[in-house]
């Protein structure tokens, strides 16, 4: 018979750490989102930008012998009743030259609407290179109805981009904020 | 294992109730198994019916039968059906049944647990299947279940969700079942490099198991939050990201794909050596390749999404990793191949399924290495050819590796000869039609035909149709499958305990069909050496 208590000891060892096992793997699912995104900040992949301090922008070195055209591209969310464009459509500067642009946003609706504008950067593989130290993407803007808003972006283009990228472009989508989906998770049910 | 000591274990056990009662609350690992193995067969031919309908829908272009967003949902339910209702609970029966009779242990180490297991498979298809006939049909986004055109899908999706969920409770407790027997319950003699090769690779699986299904479910359950409960993993407006999503799911899918397959390897390597009457060639570089599948399967995944828009070195890296995976795979080929080599092979039916598989699961594996390599990826991803690939690998893979494993033990299981002639018919009209039916596939998605799709561009049309065809016969031949099993569990010529004359191992040295209850008593050291050898 101790046989066979040994026996089941022994199985209910295993079984606790498969238990912890499989519990330490949802974990792990979950850790797999900061840890993507921490991996995606430093690699400046998938189009996530750099954010400097203006004392850091105006520490980098400037390369006056190089242009790099800076091109904007604005969207909004399918759903979102707001218009969105660039002042400008395209800027040239030189590497390490500090730029600011503006961009305009206006809320067609006859209701007060959060919104968060997402950036990214093509080619995304060089994301890193292009350093924000103002944007209005830092934060949720909230428009009242029918108001209409500039909203400046100052960037730097870092000296180190490799010689071949001679264009950039910064893409903005305005998505409005997820909290009136959140109050109301019955409104996310469909309706047949 | 006489069967005077058998019948009077039987007796001393004779209190289970009778009738649905003994099913429900069965703990013996051959009832679980066989429930499995019948569940599994349900669910392989629901599956199929999907098929079917897919396969009528593509039989010319236009739209004739289904509208495209029912067709986009039989897609993505035959792809859920067959992965976690057909294929992975015929392993866990083939694991239940054969396990512990291999290794000398009277049951599996947590039976409770193993009826569970069990029971928890038809509620999670109850709640997945209910979901056609919602408002807003079953879910159509693809088994990939991708965000944000997941969340889109209707009432539907907090029941596809759940039945994800159960189906992954229920291969983690029986992953946490199986290494339990295996490293606590094995007769005393049976050390690890003794263990029959389908136990190592179910090993191998269910480790692979306990790994990535929690990582699904972590996925899967973000996904619900986000729909719901306003989290924003995979969504932009919230700080999220849709391609998170691929990379938290593909880190599970493709160890997924070895769950599917490795148990196949496992069964092959049984059947190759009884049938030609030679001990396998290499067994411990089979371990150690089962081994090594597994490892790299968990650094290759963004193969699964060249596409997505990756750095250069982030593309080489998956292609390295992936394309790397074809030397443990190949030593395997080899393996099974040198096993034949100079061998005096017979050919009844599990044998022809086994060498099928080799020559089949190999086409797979060549299509596969094409698609893992980044730069010609970008033409194939999404289209016919990824799907005439992985159906290379898990029709003449996975599903023909159970098949020649049903044929192979059946006559152990029942105690009857199956019908020699009907398998060998059965096994000729599969191996015909299924190769009309996928590999016409491959020429499709060369030339440009996109998946998931109900309609296509005229060019197309011949390919089409001659697929249908074969995918009709397929279909019809799986009924053959089931008549030769029905006639096999209702009678036949005697099967001897050992069945096939070059049957090695373990379960061999018990009657055919085994007794209730089998080695309460484990096995003498001798049998263990002689029925290895």
């Amino acid at each position: 018979m101790s046989d066979t208590d040994t026996q089941q000891r022994a199985t209910r060892r295993t079984v606790i750490k498969l238990v912890l096992a499989t519990c330490v793997m949802f974990s792990f699912g979950y850790a797999l989102v900061p840890l993507y995104n921490v991996f995606c900040t430093i690699t400046g992949l998938n189009g996530k930008t750099g954010r400097m301090t203006e004392a850091q922008a105006a520490a980098l070195p400037v390369d006056l012998s190089r242009e790099v055209t800076v091109e904007f591209v604005t969207n909004v969310d399918a759903q979102m009743p707001w218009d969105f464009k660039p002042i400008v459509n395209k800027v040239v500067v030189h590497p390490g030259v500090e730029t600011q642009v503006e961009f305009e946003v206006h809320n067609w609706d006859a209701g007060r609407i959060d919104g968060n504008a997402v950036p990214s950067v093509a080619p995304n593989t060089v994301a890193k290179y292009f350093k924000k130290t103002e944007c209005f993407c830092f934060t949720q803007q909230t428009l009242a109805p029918g108001e209409t808003r500039r909203m400046p972006v100052r960037f730097v283009v870092d000296p180190r981009l490799p010689p071949e990228v001679k264009v950039l472009t910064l893409g903005y989508t305005f998505f409005q904020s997820l909290k009136p989906v959140a109050e109301n998770a019955a409104a996310a049910l469909p309706r047949s | 294992m006489s069967q005077a000591a058998a019948h009077h274990e039987h007796e001393h056990h004779d209190h289970h109730p009778s009738g649905i009662t003994r099913w429900l609350t069965t703990t013996n690992h051959k009832d679980i198994g066989s429930m499995y193995l019948i569940f599994s067969l349900i669910m392989f031919f629901i599956g199929g019916a999907m098929a079917m309908v897919i396969r009528a829908e593509l039989f010319q272009p236009g739209l004739q039968f289904v509208d495209p967003q029912f067709f986009n949902s039989m897609t993505t339910m035959h792809a859920l059906v067959m992965i976690f209702g057909a294929v992975m609970p015929a392993w866990t029966g083939f694991a239940n049944w054969m396990i512990p009779m291999m290794i000398g242990a009277p049951d599996m180490a947590l039976p409770r647990l193993n009826n569970w297991s069990f029971w928890i498979l038809p509620f999670a298809f109850t709640l997945l299947l209910s979901t056609v006939f919602m408002p807003g049909g079953g879910p159509a986004g693809g088994w990939t279940m991708y965000p944000p055109l997941v969340l889109q899908t209707g009432a539907a999706f907090p029941f596809l969700i759940f039945a994800v969920h159960f189906m992954g409770a229920s291969s983690i407790a029986g992953a946490i079942n199986i290494i339990a027997t295996v490293f606590n319950m094995r007769a005393p003699g049976m050390t690890l490099m003794k263990l029959p090769l389908f136990v190592w690779t179910w090993i191998i699986t269910a480790f692979l198991l306990i790994a990535s299904i929690p990582v699904l479910a972590g996925a899967v359950t973000m996904l619900l939050t986000d729909k719901f409960f306003g989290t924003a993993f995979f969504s932009a407006a919230g700080g999220g990201d849709p391609v998170m999503f691929q990379h938290i799911f593909w880190f599970f899918g493709h160890p997924e794909v070895y769950i599917l397959i490795l148990p196949a390897f496992g069964i092959v390597s049984a059947i190759i050596p009884t049938f030609a009457r030679k001990p396998l060639f290499g067994y411990s570089s089979m371990v150690y390749a089962s081994a090594a599948i597994a490892f790299l399967s968990f650094i290759v995944w963004a193969h699964h999404m060249f596409t997505v828009g990756m750095p250069l070195a982030g593309e080489l890296f998956f292609m390295y990793t992936t394309v790397l995976i074809a030397v443990p795979t190949g030593v395997k080929v080899f393996n099974w191949v040198a096993t034949m080599w100079q061998s005096s092979m017979t050919f009844e039916t599990p044998m022809l399924f086994a060498i099928a598989f080799v020559i089949l699961f190999t086409i797979g594996g060549f299509s596969g290495l094409m698609l893992g390599v980044t730069p010609v990826d970008f033409q194939y991803h999404d289209t016919y050819f990824v799907v005439a690939h992985f159906h290379y690998v898990l029709v003449t893979g996975a599903v023909y590796a159970l098949m020649a494993g049903t044929y192979f033990w059946l006559p152990k299981w029942t105690g009857h000869m199956y019908d020699e002639g009907l398998g060998k018919l059965h096994f000729w009209m599969s191996t015909i039609s299924v190769n009309v039916l996928f590999f016409p596939q491959h020429f499709l998605g060369l030339a440009g035909m996109p998946r998931r799709i109900p309609d296509y561009s005229v060019q197309f049309a011949d390919f089409n149709m001659i697929s249908s065809l074969g995918g009709f016969v397929f279909g019809l031949s799986q009924l053959l499958f089931v008549v030769v099993i029905v006639k096999c569990v209702k009678g036949g010529a005697k099967a001897t305990d050992q069945v096939w004359d070059g049957a090695h191992g373990l379960e061999w040295t018990l009657p055919s069909p085994p007794p209730y209850h089998s080695f309460n008593t484990p096995p003498a050291p001798e049998t263990i050496e002689g029925g290895m050898r």
